[in-house]
């Protein structure tokens, strides 16, 4: 369902800097309050209900998103940088499918 | 009294302030304005222009790049991509956004951008014509004109094309549905004010396929015209009709040396 995320970390910083983090992923993002026109049947509810960013194995940011999340979310945060490492993003939605992306940090 | 008195002046200085707040100062729209033709970025809230501001926000840009998968794609029977005839699209397809529609002369008719997409398709490619706001549609277009990005608007109206202007004008200007409206009445009366909760823009296409919040996704300029004929009561034409085709050519010309922003944000 979802397809290709966008994450938008800086490639290097200072150790104590505050950095913002960009995420933006395609999804359809259905509500399950919609009825089909046609058969007047509801649709299945099928949004990312999770959105996790781990640094180096360790969660560092997550939150739970429910159906008034806009279709196409964009999520974006600010992490105080400590060390190098890499950052993984994954957004899951309710049939199950985990989309993931990683990201490398390296502290000049 | 003399206390009251005050009072009175100072709701009076209150009330008249209020006025002078509510008249736009004249800002300084940089490229989004020439002349007195705006683009509908000026009408649009601060936060929907922050949006549009940030390629990496921009979720219109999803669809581009999704076009950018489709460009080197292979379909159809002829084997072939769009790459495999027009090689670089930030090359060839440079000054396709700020031109179309053109009369193509090989069919003797007006052709705007998708049309000419789904006659390569099924002519050059022999593949199956995409829908008209279908996904892979809407992200070959926002591609295409995306090369096109800040070049000023620059639509051809003599010649050919004129016949077809001239049926753009008189769609815009007749007026149709239960509320007897056209386009003009608000787009060219009344841009600037509220319609509802919403300021009317003037109604420029050089940010099409637009990402309409409302919409949750981008969608053709065709795609706003039925919105807005259905919303003065009117029976909408089709997608990619003539009678639409016409009118997008005068709605561009309206636009005339404004940049294309593909892919705008609009609430």
């Amino acid at each position: 369902m979802a397809s290709k995320p966008r994450v938008r970390v800086p490639k290097k910083a200072k150790a104590g800097d505050i950095i913002t983090i960009k995420s933006l992923i395609s999804h359809k993002m259905e509500t399950g309050q919609r009825k089909d026109k046609k058969t007047g049947e509801k649709i299945p509810r099928l949004i990312i209900n999770k959105f996790v960013c781990k640094f180096n194995g360790k969660v560092v940011f997550s939150s739970d998103w429910h159906p008034a999340v806009s279709a196409n979310p964009y999520m974006a945060f600010s992490y105080k940088v400590v060390e190098s490492g890499e950052f993984e993003f994954a957004w899951t939605d309710d049939a199950g499918e985990t989309v993931s992306k990683k990201a490398k940090l390296t502290v000049s | 009294m003399k206390r009251k008195a005050l009072v009175l002046a100072g709701i009076g200085a209150v009330a008249l302030a209020v006025p002078s707040v509510m008249t736009f100062a004249a800002e300084d729209w940089g490229k989004y304005q020439v002349g007195d033709t705006r683009s509908g970025y000026t009408f649009a809230k601060t936060e929907t222009r922050a949006i549009q501001d940030d390629d990496f926000e921009n979720p219109g840009m999803l669809w581009v790049e999704h076009g950018e998968e489709l460009w080197e794609t292979v379909d159809g029977e002829a084997q072939k991509s769009c790459k495999s005839c027009h090689a670089d699209a930030s090359d060839t397809m440079k000054t396709v956004g700020s031109t179309y529609p053109v009369v193509a002369k090989d069919i003797g008719k007006l052709e705007n951008v998708e049309n000419r997409i789904n006659r390569c398709r099924t002519d050059n490619m022999k593949a199956k014509p995409w829908k008209y706001d279908s996904r892979n549609m809407l992200g070959m277009v926002s591609y295409v004109k995306r090369q096109s990005y800040g070049q000023p608007m620059n639509v051809k109206i003599d010649g050919d094309a004129a016949s077809w202007f001239k049926k753009g004008e008189e769609f815009y200007n007749q007026r149709r549905g239960q509320l007897d409206m056209a386009c003009k009445h608000c787009h060219v009366d009344n841009a600037g004010n509220m319609i509802r909760a919403n300021t009317l823009s003037q109604g420029q296409g050089n940010g099409f396929p637009t990402y309409r919040l409302k919409w949750q996704k981008p969608g053709s300029l065709h795609r706003r015209f039925r919105g807005c004929n259905k919303q003065v009561r009117a029976k909408p034409y089709k997608t990619g009709s003539d009678e639409y085709l016409a009118l997008e050519l005068y709605v561009m010309y309206r636009g005339q040396g404004l940049p294309v922003e593909t892919p705008a944000v609009r609430n």
